[in-house]
């Protein structure tokens, strides 16, 4: 099997064994690049010096018996986290020339577990968007049929390990960001529970919902990313003050007898016929291992793309205030004055739908509306963690589509805001109510991708991924990769 | 029409934390410019805000001070505004649920007696950078430094009825927050910053007349005279049949005048929600209590206590326990002294008059509290009189030594011998029979002014030494024989 076929587990061996050494597997991956990423524009940045450097030491590290089990494997990182001395563009034009002066605690940690870092990943312009086309670098093309979004905010991420440029890749979520575009690339995506990472130095869109996570090929090589990533954070006051689960260790487990609760509410009007066939052959393929099927509703899970589009454009308008053009990010050329400088920096270093969202939300927390729509968006919410709260005492792990349909054309969707939005109809409800959510591949449809949506309890990431795991070693549907890749 | 002044105040204070309110970074006065900005501090992208808990006992310890409610639970809030000085785009304040609620201070009203003035609540929040619109040619320049140090805001209700009563209020804040130690109270580095609302109504209308807002004030003289032009300025359109306008102006001192800053109609909507960066702030009951049991004698009490436990008057015990270091000053004097009252006399006479004169602070005296106190003993047991130990003290300043090593070495013990003083008396009665002729023959009424003459005599031939008191009596023996 090639060097990028290879799971996390297997890399870890053959490096360890010195079959292979992190430098030979590096520069294997920058050439992956170098040949592909042309067609797919995954990357908006490519580390080429820094990741040899930290395939060098990481070599040293196995040399010497320090390694853990992601040493010397090659990864990338969204453009949302920062990372020291190299640029961090969020997507954007306002920070197409912004040099990070640290480190996010994600990039520190998977750096700390001696992964090469081989680029920054191309992304919706501050993770707003869901097919990668708000990109001020331009979109991302998804592998399977290029021709087609790779979904989004995550689009570059997804894209680059489903076309087998890096092993695994960190991603954000906010509505959907590392979900849907897994489900549209084909590959394993996991956001965690709000608080199991920390969000120190994630470019924050909406603070509320933001949650970094891993993205990889399959459920194990995930679990193996998330233990680097997950833990507390002294420096973010919002994540969670737990020890971290044996991800791996669990992913053995028998699932007989899981309770799984399939939505009702999700498998009705909206979804992509094929979409739902793929995801019934899921879920028969989960009852053949013996898991329990169990019907659950969430009566209130159609209120959560209006309420999220309150909440995060809210949020979004204040977190993206810092950009004025005063300390960093793009300045306008000859400012007559300060309202001059705010107005032209903002103007030009600000996409349109960026813009729209920071319309949105600074009139949703205008005096005199911030009842009617922050206020009771925020109600909402509660319903909805409330309906979440008591399908979990009649199950464990709950399935469903992860997005309504497969990958859609480039520009299909770019001029109708509205049936973007809908593509995380499924996925925001689960960052509403801060919990955490999984997109693994279901049978392909029309040889296109499709993504199964697991949700579980609150900090249940390891049964997530047992489930998750366990279906991936009965079924080959996410060993599917695209043509030419 | 006779009019009637309204005015609440708004007090920022700045707290004595080490650290700022979300960062690591000191909050020590007067470092190059942006020398203290960490990521935080700067605004930087993906950064988040960590609470200083040392601000919310600060908070606290207020709160308890002015008998209020410290709230459970209190919520940050975004204030949001564009201005280069204010890094992230948004000031962390709270706003629906401030840490503390309603609570009042007494304060002494221009005819004496007391009253007491309402705080409606106090709230935490980040102060801002600074703009620098000097030396840098048409540009302005921003120092982060100050940006993210810790404010309680305190804000009062409607309830002063002149400039006069709005400065006691102030003054009484300021007290009480130096006392516990949560503010330097330096008001030139603006540890200490005051906006004043002022309306004016007809006398005996219960409806509140429009508000203007007087901002950043930053002494005691200044509000008094801004509230006075600015009620004069309100009574002159009133009369004029115009109309007061909500609006925020500004003081300038060397006008004395306020001027317009911005309107109502200009006035941000600072669309504040709740901070999703940061959790409710939960505050336990045994944390409070923890607060409670660390809390320093407030002014109030240090009062009655000099009242009743050093027999002081109260205008004595009000100046002596005025800040906590003048407290602390006497105390440390008199239980040195011991003689509580002869200590006050000291303190506030000989003392403050040269601290006054070279204009220092009792916390800059050159004369420590307990060498002062050491004087006050050598009075008190008859070493020196009060006019020698005068020349003592302004040795001590000069840095000579403390009072007993001044008076060896100047030789100024007061001649207390029963036998060298009688001596003196009789050398005097000797040389000066005529005037004893005179005195003999006085009416009784002139003879106490007669006598100074020869208290005089031989005071100077002891060099000041002599006892007073012993010449006094002995004179009177000799001279009525």
């Amino acid at each position: 099997m090639e060097l990028h076929e290879q799971s996390i587990a297997q890399l870890s061996r053959r490096l360890g064994a010195g079959e292979v050494s992190s430098t030979e597997l590096t520069t294997h991956m920058l050439e992956r690049i170098r040949a592909h990423d042309a067609a797919l524009n995954c990357f908006i940045t490519v580390t080429e010096e820094t990741a040899l450097a930290q395939a060098k030491t990481a070599d040293e590290r196995i040399a010497a018996g320090q390694a853990g089990p992601l040493t010397g494997v090659p990864i990338a990182h969204k453009d949302i986290f920062c990372t020291l001395d190299v640029r961090t563009s969020c997507g954007s034009r306002m920070l197409e020339n912004f040099m990070s002066p640290y480190d996010a605690t994600v990039v520190g940690k998977l750096q700390q577990a001696g992964t090469v870092m081989l680029g920054k990943t191309n992304m919706d312009e501050f993770a707003m968007g869901s097919s990668n086309e708000t990109s001020y670098f331009g979109p991302v093309r998804n592998p399977w049929d290029t021709g087609t979004v790779p979904g989004g905010s995550s689009g570059g991420s997804a894209a680059a390990v489903a076309a087998r440029l890096c092993v695994a890749a960190t991603g954000t979520d906010t509505g959907g960001s590392i979900r849907q575009p897994a489900a549209l690339t084909g590959i394993t995506g996991l956001k965690p529970t709000y608080g199991r990472c920390s969000r120190w130095g994630m470019v924050a869109f909406a603070s509320s919902l933001d949650q970094a996570g891993p993205m990889a090929r399959s459920a194990e090589d995930v679990a193996f990313m998330l233990a680097g990533i997950a833990g507390f954070d002294e420096r973010d006051s919002t994540s969670a003050q737990r020890p971290v689960d044996d991800y791996a260790g669990a992913l053995g487990n028998d699932i007989r007898g899981v309770r799984i609760g399939v939505v009702r509410e999700f498998m009705g009007d909206g979804l992509d016929a094929g979409v739902g066939a793929s995801v019934l052959a899921a879920v028969e393929e989960l009852k053949r291992l013996g898991a329990e099927m169990v019907e659950i509703s969430l009566p209130n899970a159609g209120l959560s793309v209006p309420a999220y589009y309150v909440v995060a454009p809210a949020e979004c308008s204040s977190n993206l205030a810092r950009f004025d053009g005063v300390r960093y990010g793009h300045r306008c050329e000859d400012p007559k004055d300060l309202e001059d400088l705010y107005k032209r920096s903002r103007s030009e270093g600000f996409g349109a739908e960026v813009k729209r969202r920071i319309m949105i939300g600074t009139y949703a927390l205008s005096a005199g509306y911030y009842d009617a729509y922050y206020l009771k968006a925020q109600k909402v919410r509660q319903l909805i963690a409330d309906d979440f709260r008591q399908a979990f005492e009649k199950c464990d792990v709950i399935v469903g589509p992860t997005a309504p349909g497969t990958a859609f054309r480039l520009g299909e969707k770019a001029d109708d805001p509205v049936s973007m939005y809908l593509q995380d109809i499924y996925t925001i409800a689960v960052n509403l109510a801060g919990l955490p959510g999984m997109s693994i591949p279901a049978p392909a449809s029309d040889g296109m991708p499709v993504g199964l949506q697991l949700i579980g309890s609150y900090f249940d990431e390891a049964r997530l991924l047992n489930v998750a795991h366990q279906l991936q070693l009965a079924t080959d549907w996410h060993r599917q990769r695209p043509a030419g890749f | 029409m006779q009019w009637e002044t309204v005015i609440g105040l708004e007090i920022h204070t700045q707290l004595a934390t080490k650290a700022k309110i979300f960062s690591a970074s000191s909050t020590e006065f007067g470092a190059e410019p942006n020398t203290q900005a960490s990521l935080i501090d700067l605004g930087m992208p993906g950064v988040l805000p960590v609470l200083n808990r040392e601000a919310v006992r600060m908070a606290v310890r207020f709160g308890k001070a002015i008998g209020a409610q410290v709230a459970e639970r209190s919520v940050f809030a975004r204030k949001n505004y564009f201005y280069p000085d204010l890094p992230k785009g948004y000031q962390i304040s709270q706003y629906e649920l401030p840490v503390v609620g309603e609570g009042s201070v007494e304060v002494m009203q221009e005819n004496g007696s007391g009253k007491v003035v309402g705080v409606t609540r106090a709230h935490l929040e980040e102060d801002a950078g600074k703009s620098l619109h000097e030396d840098f040619h048409g540009m302005t320049g921003i120092d982060l430094n100050r940006a993210g140090t810790p404010l309680l805001e305190i804000v009062s209700e409607p309830d002063m009825r002149s400039a006069k009563e709005a400065v006691a209020y102030a003054k009484k804040i300021h007290q009480i927050v130096t006392y516990i130690g949560i503010c330097d109270g330096n008001m030139q580095e603006g540890s200490f910053r005051m906006d004043a609302n002022v309306s004016i109504r007809p006398q005996g209308q219960a409806e509140l007349g429009t508000r203007a807002e007087l901002k950043n004030i930053n002494s005691f003289r200044f509000l008094e005279k801004a509230i006075n032009y600015e009620v004069g300025r309100q009574i002159e359109v009133l009369e004029d049949g115009g109309r007061v306008v909500q609006e925020t102006r500004l003081y300038d001192a060397d006008k004395d005048e306020t001027r317009s800053m911005r309107s109502k109609e200009e006035a941000n909507d600072y669309r504040y929600f709740p901070d999703p960066d940061l959790l409710p702030l939960q505050i336990d009951a045994a944390s409070i209590a923890e607060v409670v049991a660390e809390m320093p004698e407030l002014p109030d009490a240090r009062r009655a206590r000099f009242e009743a436990d050093y027999g002081l008057s109260a205008y004595d015990a009000d100046v002596l326990t005025s800040t906590r270091a003048q407290a602390d000053y006497y105390e440390t004097a008199a239980a040195a002294g011991g003689d509580a009252k002869l200590a006050a006399n000291w303190v506030m006479g000989e003392l403050a008059a040269a601290l006054n004169k070279q204009g220092l602070d009792i916390g800059e005296s050159p004369v420590a509290a307990a060498t002062l106190g050491g004087l006050v003993a050598r009075i008190k047991d008859n070493t020196i009189s009060s006019k020698i130990a005068k020349g003592v003290l302004a040795a001590i300043w000069a840095g000579e030594g403390d009072a007993d090593a001044i008076i060896e070495a100047r030789g100024l013990r007061q001649i207390t011998d029963s036998g060298a003083i009688e001596a003196l008396v009789d050398e005097v009665l000797a040389v000066n029979a005529e005037q004893v002729e005179n005195y003999r023959n006085a009416d009784a009424s002139k003879q106490p002014k007669m006598l100074g003459f020869f208290v005089g005599q031989i005071m100077k031939k002891s060099q000041g030494k002599a006892n007073p008191q012993q010449v006094n009596a002995l004179l009177r023996k000799k001279l009525e024989a």
